[in-house]
């Protein structure tokens, strides 16, 4: 099977497959080209998997050990020794299906937020649409998340023989939805973060800390009531208005059923979401340009 | 239409030197306060040109400058110039790596670049798990690669390790590797950069036919970047020649190796051994014209005089062989003479002159270098000095229509009527 050549005959004098130049467009996508790629965001993806737990004996395991032990931890001091309540549902698998939507996110967004200065070297030899590699990382924590779900229904059925009363409720058709907010949210804020961290390093030192301060402001280890309740009426507001804190309620609302659904709460975390993933597409797309001259 | 490719219009790069700190901020901050009002880049007037060597007056330095060529299908084209001449930074752009600061290229096809081959390799992954990795980064689909995975495997010779991580390879073998994957790729124009400094013989004769078959059987176009000189003859046609940033020359690719090398060669007509040690060797070579004057410039019909002065310490044996070669620009070796063809004398305790002439109406134009063979056959001692002389011949003398030959030698030999 030989490819056929490009046929300079079908091109006309001024007319060129592309140009390189300093010029930028605000909004300069070729959507084509990253759907040629699309094999190569697939192997990367296939990559992220394969090469992770490479050389250690538990390999996946470790998947299950971080969200079941932050969870253990989560409900002694939350729920034993803070008294926090969680209705009708054991404190346990609370915390669980906050920390394993929390982690999602979490992990698209510190995973992706290092792209440009941890892939320098192939960024600095060889073209392809930069933001393959974002993508592909956000993809391959899929896995990730999926065998958290897992360990979370493990537990759910546990749970529920064990008599206690909660649910899944009609709202599960939303899933779908909220697994893509969360990857735009964290791949977005991701982009934004690698982008800037190109040229001055400051925003990584603020990260690590900033991300482990937002999950207390993400109602992940206390509902929305609560928060409402008992935290300083400007704080319950920020803790609100937090779109994680949107997903990570949504998630346990339509999982466990508590919690209630505000369609524009919903509507607003949707809207935010796709705003900051475009912010952060076009960030993106500004810095890959020549950000090997100054990373 | 034309057959044109590839056209690159007024390239140029400015880069920063020195590190990034606060003192980028502040330029950073100027630079978008000037774009703010509409004003052009104020740093974009003061950059330097580059040069190596010399100590930087401005902080910025302009890698490539105001480049512009053109590249016809099927032609290969090379690119030659010292360390830093700005070659890597224009094969960058033209790969996509990093964009430039001014200028255009366009393109009316895929480019696709082997900049240092392996570079998109995972260690863990095994031979040909990163067939398919490193493919599909230099932007192959999944199906091309399927259908050539075999000729690939074959071609890298590393069928044995296929299924072992590339981790465990050894450095010849992960670029044989990543070569054989870049040449099967099917750009429309591809771009090397030195990648055939690495691999044995044998590869590198390998991949250089390679190389070639792309060009001329496939008709696609190659940008050819190396320090061989030898290979760069081989497989480009023309050639542009890069100097500080800018295109110092183009035009065939024998003229712009001829213009490259004479322009980087001091011509040197004494050659003196500092430190001989206890051994006996060559002290001194000198080259001369008939008149018995030193020089390095000689003309076509000239006779070329090498005086050679050879100390011999006391009690050595007579055992010695002294040759020398000329060797041309293209590091093919012209001529050898050896002290031993002719055995017409010995030598003597103490210092030893004589001298061997080379005729005039014999070598063509050219650049040339001349390596000295000393060897001791009762120690088994050799010395070798590479380069350690260099000669132009000019074409002042030269036969009529001498100018168009060729050949590396053009000896007046007697054209005899029967």
């Amino acid at each position: 099977m030989t490819k056929k050549h490009v046929k300079l005959s079908n091109y006309k004098e001024d007319e060129w497959l592309y140009t390189i130049s300093a010029k930028r467009k605000f909004i300069d996508f070729n959507f084509k080209e990253i759907w040629r790629y699309r094999d190569l965001l697939l192997l990367f993806v296939k990559r992220d998997i394969v090469t992770l737990y490479k050389q250690t004996i538990l390999g996946p395991i470790w998947y299950l050990i971080q969200p079941l032990f932050t969870s253990v931890i989560f409900t002694l001091v939350f729920n034993n020794l803070g008294d926090i309540k969680t209705g009708g549902v054991p404190p346990f698998l609370f915390n669980l299906a906050g920390i394993t939507a929390w982690n999602y996110f979490k992990d698209c967004l510190t995973n992706t937020s290092n792209t440009f200065t941890k892939n320098q070297s192939i960024f600095g030899k060889v073209y392809f649409p930069r933001v393959i590699l974002p993508m592909s990382i956000t993809v391959s924590n899929l896995l990730k998340f999926g065998i958290q779900l897992l360990i979370f229904f493990a537990f759910f059925i546990y749970y529920k023989l064990s008599g206690f009363d909660f649910g899944i409720n009609t709202y599960l058709a939303l899933f779908p939805v909220y697994v893509i907010i969360m990857g735009m949210l964290g791949l977005g804020l991701g982009m934004i973060f690698s982008s800037l961290t190109t040229k001055y390093r400051d925003l990584t030192v603020l990260l690590s800390f900033a991300i482990q301060l937002l999950m207390y402001l993400s109602a992940v280890p206390y509902p929305m009531s609560e928060a409402r309740v008992k935290f300083p009426s400007l704080v319950a507001k920020i803790v609100e208005y937090n779109p994680v804190t949107q997903i990570v309620e949504g998630f346990r609302h339509m999982l466990l059923d508590i919690g209630n659904f505000n369609l524009n709460l919903f509507l607003y975390t949707l809207f935010i979401s796709i705003l900051i993933f475009m912010v952060g597409l076009v960030i993106f797309n500004r810095t890959e340009k020549s950000f090997i001259d100054t990373v | 239409m034309s057959d044109i490719i590839l056209k690159v219009e007024n390239i140029s790069k400015l880069y920063r030197l020195g590190i990034v700190g606060t003192g980028t901020l502040s330029h950073d901050l100027k630079r978008w306060f000037y774009k703010l009002r509409g004003k052009e880049d104020p740093y974009l007037k003061i950059g330097d040109t580059n040069n190596r060597a010399e100590a930087a007056e401005s902080a910025y330095v302009w890698a490539i400058k105001d480049i512009s060529f053109e590249v016809k299908q099927g032609e290969v084209l090379g690119i030659i110039g010292k360390n830093g001449a700005g070659k890597s930074t224009l094969l960058k752009i033209l790969s996509r790596v990093t964009s430039p600061t001014t200028g255009e290229i366009k393109t009316r096809g895929r480019i696709a670049s082997l900049l240092e081959v392996g570079t998109g390799f995972h260690p863990e992954l095994t031979g040909k798990e990163n067939i398919y990795l490193n493919g599909a980064i230099l932007g192959m689909t999944k199906a091309e690669i399927k259908a050539k995975e075999q000729e690939i495997i074959e071609f890298s010779g590393c069928e044995r390790y296929i299924d072992t991580p590339v981790k465990r390879y050894s450095s010849g073998m992960r670029v044989r590797l990543a070569f054989a994957v870049a040449a099967f790729l099917e750009p429309d124009i591809l771009v090397v950069d030195e990648v055939l400094a690495v691999g044995d013989a044998e590869f590198q004769k390998k991949a250089i036919g390679k190389m070639q078959d792309i060009s001329s059987s496939d008709g696609r176009t190659v940008l050819f970047v190396s320090h061989n000189m030898e290979s760069m003859a081989r497989l480009c046609e023309r050639g542009i020649l890069l100097n500080n940033g800018e295109i110092e020359y183009r035009g065939k690719i024998n003229d712009v190796i001829d213009y490259y090398l004479s322009n980087n060669l001091e011509f040197k007509s004494t050659f003196t051994e500092d430190d001989l040690g206890e051994n006996s060797y060559v002290k001194q070579v000198v080259l001369s014209n008939k008149d018995g004057e030193s020089t390095s410039n000689f003309k076509f019909n000239e006779t070329i005089t090498l005086s050679f002065e050879v100390l011999k310490q006391e009690g050595e044996t007579d055992d010695f062989d002294l040759s020398f070669a000329i060797v041309n620009s293209h590091n093919v070796v012209i001529l050898s003479s050896s002290f031993a063809d002719t055995n017409n004398f010995d030598l003597e305790e103490g210092h030893n002159r004589f001298r061997v002439n080379i005729n005039g109406n014999f070598l063509n134009k050219g650049d040339y270098r001349v390596r000295l063979f000393f060897y001791n056959k009762t120690k088994h001692q050799g010395v070798q000095r590479v380069d350690c002389l260099n000669f132009k011949v000019n074409e002042i003398g030269f036969y009529k229509n001498a100018q168009i030959r060729r050949a590396l030698i053009i000896p007046k030999l007697d054209w005899v009527k029967e």
